[in-house]
């Protein structure tokens, strides 16, 4: 019998209360990448109605001019703006680019890699992003 | 007792004289015949300075000898104590009651590693995944045989490294790791930091054997910078500042 491991799971790994603002990146870069698959296969879809001529075209993209629509739309560009401007950040990171340098640690041993770099980055993803919503939401539904 | 001379005061008091306390809440599982843990509780008086490693022992002294936990040095050195404390991954000698700043304190096993008793987990695959990566110096010439007796190095070289070289193995970035928390092949935060230990000391020559090691599909690439596991290191390893070093290589942004 396989011995239990007690991983934490699904529910431990996006659990974003308990590790700050980067676990909560994480969570938000999974989430919208994940979406934006869900959009991209979406639009491929929606795209490809163009077979159907015309008529098809335009019947599907009227889904996208209800107030439903509006609202996915919206999301879609927040996750749009979080996922490239974070995606930069963390490829950056990967690199090791702005993750500090080694040093003799010293009590409280405060993590260099979690830094105000990286901290400014996320938030300025999460900033970035709600603008662009709103903006796209003004758009949308300001005639 | 009487207070009669000044020295009285100062008589060692045992802990069970303090005024305050709180519940400690601790978390019981024996694999062998148990369907799943319980909680048990127990009130226990601390003071300013009480550790929670200490505050554990006192329920064995007094309450339950039967809480399986393991400790030794009792001051960070060791890495034998981890567990969740409050619902993170500290070390039970390292954490002070105090500092907790909750009249209950919850202890539970570490994620991610298996459960032998109560507290006591299991560090077989972290004990591997170290080893996996070669931890010591990798070069054809030894400092026995040497006419140089020693391999020197410069202060800056050494500061290259001896952040990470602080890591005591208890495994708390492990437990705090959401890639650890689903994946059963994943090499762990640990063991990568130890990779750039060595890749970053002057005097190590096998840069391009552990970068083959950790260059697996359930190697660094399964890291996503989330960083917990600086978060809980308690001795400034800081492993998620290794890895992004050490993946700098992989990726060309470093030679
Ligand atoms: C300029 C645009 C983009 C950038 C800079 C970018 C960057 C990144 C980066 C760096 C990651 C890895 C994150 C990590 O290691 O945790 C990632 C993950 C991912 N991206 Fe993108 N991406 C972009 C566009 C897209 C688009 C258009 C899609 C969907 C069609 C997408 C889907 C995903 C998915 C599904 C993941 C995996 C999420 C995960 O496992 O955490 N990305 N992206
Ligand atoms: S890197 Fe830090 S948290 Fe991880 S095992 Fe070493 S000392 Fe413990
Ligand atoms: S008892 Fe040694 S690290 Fe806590």
């Amino acid at each position: 019998m396989p011995q239990d491991e007690n991983k934490e799971g699904i529910g431990g790994m996006i659990n974003p209360r308990r590790y700050g603002i980067e676990r909560v990146a994480y969570l938000l870069m999974r989430l919208s990448g994940l979406g934006l698959l869900a959009y991209f296969i979406g639009h491929i879809y929606e795209t490809s109605t163009i077979l159907r001529g015309q008529v098809g075209w335009n019947e599907f993209l009227e889904l996208t001019q209800t107030t439903e629509g509006h609202a996915i739309l919206a999301i879609v560009i927040a996750m749009c703006v979080f996922h490239t401007v974070n995606g930069i950040r963390v490829m950056l990171g990967h690199g090791g680019v702005g993750v500090g340098k080694p040093a003799r640690p010293d009590y409280p041993y405060d993590p260099a890699s979690q830094n105000y770099r990286h901290k400014i980055g996320i938030y300025s993803a999460i900033v970035l992003a709600a603008v662009a919503m709103m903006y796209g939401l003004a758009v949308m539904f300001g005639e | 007792m009487t207070q009669a001379s000044g020295i009285a005061n100062e008589q060692t008091s045992t802990p069970l004289s303090s005024s305050k306390s709180i519940t400690l809440r601790i978390s019981r599982y024996n694999p062998e015949h148990d369907d799943s843990s319980k909680f048990m509780e127990f009130s226990v008086p601390y003071e300013r300075w009480t550790t929670v490693l200490e505050a554990i022992l006192e329920v064995k002294k007094h309450f339950d000898h039967s809480v399986a936990v393991r400790y030794s040095c009792r001051q960070a050195t060791c890495g034998s104590c981890g567990m969740i404390i409050n619902g993170k991954p500290r070390l039970a000698c390292f954490t002070k009651i105090s500092e907790l700043n909750s009249n209950v304190v919850t202890v539970e096993p570490m994620n991610n590693f298996p459960i032998i008793r109560d507290l006591a987990v299991k560090f077989e695959r972290l004990f591997d995944t170290h080893q996996k990566i070669k931890p010591y110096l990798i070069r054809d010439d030894t400092e026995l045989t040497s006419d140089e007796k020693e391999f020197l190095q410069s202060p800056e070289e050494v500061e290259q490294y001896i952040q990470f070289a602080n890591c005591i193995k208890c495994g708390l970035c492990n437990s705090a790791c959401p890639t650890m928390a689903t994946d059963s092949s994943f090499v762990g935060p640990q063991a990568l930091a130890q990779a750039y230990r060595y890749v970053a000391d002057s005097r190590d020559k096998g840069k391009d054997s552990r970068l083959k090691i950790i260059d697996d599909s359930h190697g660094i690439w399964r890291c996503h910078f989330a960083g917990s596991c600086s978060q809980v290191c308690p001795k400034g390893v800081d492993p998620a500042m290794g890895i992004q070093l050490l993946r700098g290589y992989l990726l060309g942004f470093r030679s």
